[in-house]
């Protein structure tokens, strides 16, 4: 059951005023410290934003793909580095559970990472496998009731605050991307353990890091769907968190905007605001052509999902086009801003650093355009 | 304790105010929240009802997007609603906000009112002491604390330079200031929650009144946005001839002294 319309208006009221008096205030010392305060993300939980793609039954909000990209809208306008944690959890951290979990597995983890006292992770990139999933190498090898999983997952994003990993682990080397399996993991299993904390460009605050398995010894009731499907389960993982991504992406953009056109008719020079110049009226109407765009593709392909209709295609575009104007929206807030653009005090230097990110994880825009391609050769039969 | 709250939908406090083509203040396209005087209200409510059992109704007057503001107020904790939204309520002025008002709460057993301080937009103060007056109950306004029994409420409020502290026998009307307490979000099981809690919407006609008998006392004639910010002026010179300068401006142009 999706909400209604006056449901998802006080949520996003809700978020509104909640990143405004919460979060907002907190954007240096985030940034400073690279550490969102713990209290901050109790708060986040307590008010439900770690279920939002959980169905109700277990807790969480259940909204359906439109709900989720408006709620991650209001979330990208403020610091990135909350709506990464919040985005993962509820993205690729979550949906494979949501997806392909059986009973007993959505019974055990759901209701927890709905009311965030465990957050979730995604692992699949390996030193040696990024855009190439198929090639990881953590092995996992059946010993009676048990998975021994042995290998080394990197730049994971919550890492070091999950509790529950998606992992992806190869049970058949002979099958390639056929012997790949997904497991539920969870933190305290033996043999698990949390590498070194990535130093990255932005998303400060956010935490990416290598996970360990040395012996980790999983349950056989923790695989996640069937053997031999993880590389299918997380292709489609990836898949679902589209659309959500490029949300965030046009929050940023928006916020960005607003930014940009506020210093453009207060800085003075040559005498006059610089607004008054054509060329940054046209830099600004540019950033609201692609922003405009994006709002349209993002919407209409979550009504989509919503709908029930394949977008493999649509999704990977979406992914592709919403990281992209972000990209060259905060490039341009960065140029209408001048100097003051360049420099730490100025919040549009930190959208511009995290916007980079956005172009590569969860699948670059280079592997989204693959996508784009194959699909447009399946449907003109070639 | 039945608590009754009064709350009233406002503009976003960073909404750009436009007028419309008639002058009016143009409300398309703006973020409408609870005036955040009445949250206070809601959030000390509830708390009491927590501590000390009962119901707490939420009671507003306005169009239909106000179902959004109650809607919210049960989300937070709040168990009924009442809107009265008619047509004819378009135009009121704080007079028949507190008649209308005081039709809708009559019919509900209450042993405490709360409302905000003021509303943001209008200004006026005026709406829940009138209704306090038209139900006879006695009204405490800009309160920063309150202590409750079943009998009598303890409220301590805001006076020139200090504070003040009361005691009040129910039922009575207490406004909240800000500082009485942290209004709690509403949790996503609080929405949910909210989904299946009663909120009524009744005309004058279902509260037995007719919009003939309440023509607004005050008639807005025009609205205008204040004027625009004017740049700063700087005086240089000698300091004491510049003090003159700037003592004789603050009297004579600026007429602050």
């Amino acid at each position: 059951m999706d909400l209604s319309t006056e449901e998802l208006n006080i949520i996003l009221q809700t978020v509104r005023t909640f990143m405004k008096k919460e979060v907002e205030p907190l954007a240096e010392k985030m940034e400073e410290e690279d550490e969102i305060p713990r209290s901050l993300l109790d708060k986040a939980a307590e008010m439900g934003l770690f279920g939002i793609s959980i169905p109700q039954e277990y807790g969480g909000l259940g909204t359906g793909m439109v709900g989720k990209a408006s709620i991650f809208q209001e979330l990208g306008k403020g610091p990135n580095c909350f709506i990464s944690v919040i985005g993962c959890h509820n993205g690729i951290g979550s949906v494979g559970i949501v997806m392909e979990g059986n009973e007993e597995q959505k019974e055990r983890y759901l209701p927890k990472m709905a009311s965030g006292e465990w957050i979730g992770a995604f692992a699949l990139t390996e030193a040696s496998a990024g855009s190439d999933a198929s090639a990881i190498k953590t092995t996992a090898v059946r010993k009676g009731d048990k998975y021994i999983l042995n290998g080394t997952k990197q730049f994971i994003t919550n890492g070091d605050i999950a509790h529950v990993f998606t992992v992806m682990a190869v049970t058949d080397k002979s099958k390639g991307a056929k012997g790949i399996t997904s497991f539920i993991v969870e933190r305290d299993f033996p043999g698990f353990s949390i590498g070194k904390k990535e130093v990255k460009m932005g998303l400060r605050g956010s935490h990416t890091t290598e996970l360990i398995f040395d012996n980790c010894e999983v349950p056989v009731e923790n695989v996640l769907g069937e053997e031999g499907r993880g590389y299918v389960n997380a292709l489609k993982i990836l898949a679902n968190g589209r659309a959500g991504l490029a949300a965030r992406c046009l929050g940023s953009c928006e916020k960005l905007l607003e930014i940009s056109l506020t210093y453009a008719t207060q800085r003075v020079q040559f005498g006059k605001p610089i607004f008054e110049n054509q060329i940054i009226q046209h830099y600004l109407a540019n950033m609201a052509i692609e922003i405009e765009a994006l709002r349209s593709l993002i919407y209409d392909v979550a009504r989509k999902v919503d709908n029930g209709e394949k977008v493999i295609k649509e999704a990977a575009i979406v992914k592709a086009f919403g990281s992209e104007v972000y990209g060259r929206v905060a490039d341009l807030a960065v140029q209408i801003h001048g100097g003051m653009g360049y420099m730490r005090e100025c919040e549009v230097e930190r959208y511009y650093r995290d916007a980079r990110i956005t172009r590569i994880y969860e699948g670059t825009s280079e592997i989204q355009r693959n996508i784009i391609a194959r699909q447009l050769k399946k449907e003109y039969g070639l | 304790m039945n608590i009754v709250v009064c709350i009233k939908q406002t503009f976003d406090t960073e909404a750009k105010i436009a007028l419309d083509s008639q002058g009016k203040i143009d409300s398309q396209g703006v973020n409408l929240i609870i005036n955040p005087y009445d949250e206070f209200a809601i959030e000390e409510g509830i708390r009491l009802k927590e501590q000390l059992g009962g119901e707490v109704t939420v009671v507003s007057l306005g169009g239909e997007r106000a179902q959004e503001a109650i809607r919210t107020a049960l989300a937070m904790g709040a168990d009924k609603g009442i809107l009265v939204s008619d047509p004819s309520l378009e135009e009121v002025d704080e007079w028949v906000a507190a008649e209308v008002l005081a039709k809708a709460v009559e019919g509900i057993s209450y042993d405490l009112l709360l409302a905000g301080r003021i509303a943001i937009d209008d200004g006026s103060a005026q709406v829940a002491v009138r209704l306090a007056e038209k139900l006879g109950v006695p009204s405490v306004s800009s309160v920063l604390k309150i202590e409750a029994d079943g009998e009598k409420i303890t409220a301590v409020r805001e006076i020139d330079g200090g504070t003040e502290t009361l005691e009040i026998p129910l039922p009575a009307m207490v406004t909240a200031q800000k500082g009485l307490n942290e209004p709690r979000y509403p949790s996503v099981a609080g929405i949910m929650k909210a989904k299946r809690k009663p909120l009524n919407v009744v005309s004058l006609a279902d509260l037995g009144l007719n919009a003939g008998d309440l023509s607004p006392k005050m008639v807005v004639d025009s609205t205008a946005l204040p004027e625009a910010r004017k740049g700063g002026r700087k005086l240089e010179g000698e300091p004491d001839q510049v003090a003159k300068e700037l003592v004789q401006l603050l009297r004579d142009e600026a007429k602050v002294i």
